[in-house]
């Protein structure tokens, strides 16, 4: 697999890619946020976006997520189109209907929680899959029960979010898209919205997930220390476009690139 | 004659007075729902018809509309063939919970659209689909928000019930007056009145607060 | 005929035109009811605001009371009180400033509370910015405290306004000409109801939406920083 692709584009995905980025434009007015973006993800892979805001990187969560449309190019998850579906051989935009078929491939887990205050930490993560998945309450009990215990959250099931420390309903909120049992999980800068000493019992729950699940994930966070002990690849974005990327201890050690040199340079624990 | 003897037939027409506000709130919430969906609802035929209800009945006079429903839409339904005479009771109720539906409906909206759309993106990451969201996300959270108003226009309600009064309903201002032609008493009898309404007004106030909190439970917590 | 002017029951369509200069009419008292409720409305809620920010609990308990008390009941009852009361008293109004003076007592509530409400929305600092550069209470409040509150009070009171005109029909029960009260004459004289109340609804209908967007321009016209002053 070739990691220092900066450009080259392959116009049908390489079998072992689940996700994968052909040209992709997205511009919000003016700006151009994706500018032609190439970018591929295997199986299983355990990828960290790094980059200076503005650089796109939560855009290509959110792309992936459904939240926002793309201009131009394609996107294939697990080698079928996401915002295309294929009809009678032809590339259309995808419908409603396909839409929803492909959002179960993935989980997301946002910067500020979402939550749904009403609704018990049990709740929560049950009520997707009964409403949308169509499991009975018993199952999706089971399977809340199941996510809440990973995350070490098994007493809490009865508190509403309000009752919730920070981390703790960050971690609610990975159960809660767990419990969907998605290929792919994005986490967008799942601890940026912490107090400092909540931060860790968040990280070891997504680093208890990279090592025990070959779930794919992909991590768009600041914590330069944790990427590095989670990642199997480091990806830095800049305007749009992938600068530099590789294995950690190469991207964060021996960075290639004088942008990525230059934005490591605010993270003094890269080296 | 004693102003106590004044009370029961005071307290009769403030029976009738409770039931009207009752009922008429309560069909009115459903209206203000029905309307306040209704125009957000992207079916233009549902959207046009809440529109067109919400402008008619917030833009009229309730004693305009009051009168209305009990004179002329008999004349309507005779034009159709149809006996559309409507009892007091239910031209009176009919008319304040159309009025307070229609004040109500913006409420509903403004609570709904309310909701960050944070909590929409998180439902849409979950695969729920936009009517799963509205049911069972938005509305629940939009309703903590939707009930100070909703007092408010419970207590108007309570006031405009004595409007019925004058299509010769029973209630509690219709008491008063049959009182005041008969011992010519109006400082003693309208006092009266005056007082019972500021007391049942004090208590739907209080009833509504209630339901505020009980409602509201999920937003208490640690700061 | 009413007004002086007869109606002509030939047709549907002729009978409303010929009733609208009588409805016209009607709409005039309306107006002048509305006008003069609303002028009673903003004098009386400014001395209620006033009573009700002084420090003397005295003062400000029976006013706070007395706006509670006005809030909670029903202006039809209030009207009855004016009209049948004042007279024992030796107050004798015509039947139109009884209605009026009703209106303007109910509204006057509503109107200190959009006045209380406009003022604290200056914020603190503007009085301590005042104080500290020495003004004087009286400049303070004309030329910094003032402009500033306006433009949030104007659209408040422009609706309650049109509230007060949607109340006027309530004149009709202490037999004030209003427009509400011509349509049901017309209608008891003629067993006809549909066309006048109708047409009064129409017409009432185009007076709030014409008022709603006239408040709508006003409040973008309004610089929300408040009136300049150069």
């Amino acid at each position: 697999m070739n990691d220092d692709t900066t450009t080259g584009s392959t116009a049908h995905p390489v079998p072992e890619a689940i996700i994968h980025f052909d040209r992709v434009v997205k511009r919000f007015g003016p700006v151009t946020v994706l500018d032609s973006l190439d970018f591929e993800v295997r199986k299983g892979e355990k990828v960290t976006i790094i980059g200076p805001s503005g650089s796109g990187k939560s855009t290509v969560l959110r792309i992936l997520m459904t939240l926002e449309t793309i201009d131009d190019g394609i996107i294939h998850v697990a080698g079928r189109p996401l915002w295309h579906e294929r009809r009678n051989g032809e590339l259309v935009p995808a419908s409603e209907s396909h839409l929803r078929n492909m959002r179960k491939e993935m989980g997301m887990v946002f910067q500020q929680f979402n939550l749904f205050p009403h609704m018990t930490v049990r709740r929560n993560v049950t009520e997707a899959p009964v409403h949308v998945l169509g499991l009975s309450r018993q199952e999706a009990h089971e399977r809340a029960d199941e996510y809440l215990e990973l995350v070490g959250l098994s007493d809490q099931v009865d508190k509403f979010p309000s009752q919730l420390s920070g981390g703790q309903q960050q971690r609610v909120a990975i159960a809660r898209a767990l419990a969907m049992r998605p290929n792919i999980m994005l986490f967008d800068e799942p601890t940026s919205a912490l107090d400092p000493e909540l931060v860790g019992e968040v990280l070891n729950v997504i680093q208890r997930l990279a090592e025990e699940h070959d779930l794919t994930m992909l991590l768009v966070t600041h914590e330069m220390q944790f990427a590095k002990r989670v990642s199997d690849r480091v990806c830095f974005f800049d305007k749009g476009r992938i600068v530099e990327q590789g294995p950690p201890e190469q991207v964060f050690g021996e960075p290639r690139e004088e942008r990525t040199r230059d934005f490591l340079k605010n993270f003094l624990d890269t080296a | 004659m004693h102003w106590l003897s004044y009370l029961p037939p005071l307290l009769e027409g403030a029976w009738v007075t409770a039931q009207l506000t009752f009922y008429s709130t309560l069909l009115g919430g459903f209206f203000a729902f029905a309307f306040g969906l209704g125009r957000m609802s992207s079916n233009w035929l549902l959207k046009g018809f809440s529109v067109a209800m919400i402008e008619v009945f917030r833009g009229t006079s309730l004693l305009v509309q009051l009168f209305w429903l009990y004179f002329a839409l008999p004349l309507v339904g005779q034009m159709l063939g149809m006996d559309w005479r409507l009892p007091p009771l239910v031209a009176g109720t009919l008319a304040l919970s159309l009025n307070i539906g229609a004040y109500g409906a913006e409420v509903v909206r403004g609570a709904i659209q309310a909701v960050p759309l944070s909590q929409h993106e998180a439902a849409k990451a979950l695969d729920f689909t936009p009517r799963q969201t509205l049911w069972r996300i938005a509305l629940p959270q939009s309703i903590p928000e939707m009930l100070p108003s909703f007092g408010n226009l419970a207590v108007q309600n309570l006031k405009d019930t004595a409007l019925v009064s004058l299509i010769s309903l029973g209630d509690m201002a219709f008491r008063a007056e049959q009182i005041r032609n008969f011992t010519q008493d109006s400082t003693t009898v309208y006092t009266l009145l005056l007082f019972m309404y500021f007391g049942m007004a004090l208590v739907l106030t209080a009833l509504m607060t209630l339901l505020e909190r009980s409602v509201g439970r999920w937003r208490a917590g640690r700061s | 005929m009413l007004f002086g002017i007869a109606w002509d029951t030939s047709s549907q369509w002729a009978f409303a035109v010929s009733i609208l200069p009588i409805l016209l009419k009607g709409l005039v008292v309306t107006i002048q009811a509305t006008a003069v409720g609303f002028v009673i409305a903003l004098v009386l809620g400014l001395v209620l605001a006033g009573l009700k920010a002084s420090p003397l609990k005295l003062i400000s308990w029976p006013a706070r009371l007395f706006t509670e008390f006005v809030r909670d009941t029903p202006l039809l009852v209030q009207l009855f009180f004016l009209y049948y009361v004042l007279p024992e008293y030796g107050i004798v109004l015509p039947a139109f400033m009884t209605g009026a003076l009703a209106l303007g007592l109910q509204y006057s509530a509503y109107t200190s509370e959009v006045y209380r409400a406009g003022l604290e929305s200056v914020p603190l600092g503007q009085y301590e910015a005042a104080r500290a550069l020495d003004l004087s209470p009286r400049r303070t409040f004309a030329v910094i405290i003032l402009p500033q509150a306006i433009p949030r009070i104007i659209p408040a009171l422009g609706n309650y306004l049109v509230s007060i005109m949607k109340d006027v029909p309530l004149l009709s029960v202490v037999a004030v000409l209003e427009m509400l009260n011509v349509a049901k004459i017309i209608g008891d004289r003629t067993f006809n109801y549909l066309i006048p109340l109708s047409m009064v609804g129409l017409i009432y209908l185009i007076l709030t939406l014409v008022a709603a967007a006239a408040i709508r321009y006003l409040d973008t016209r309004l610089p929300k920083r408040g009136i300049p002053l150069k």
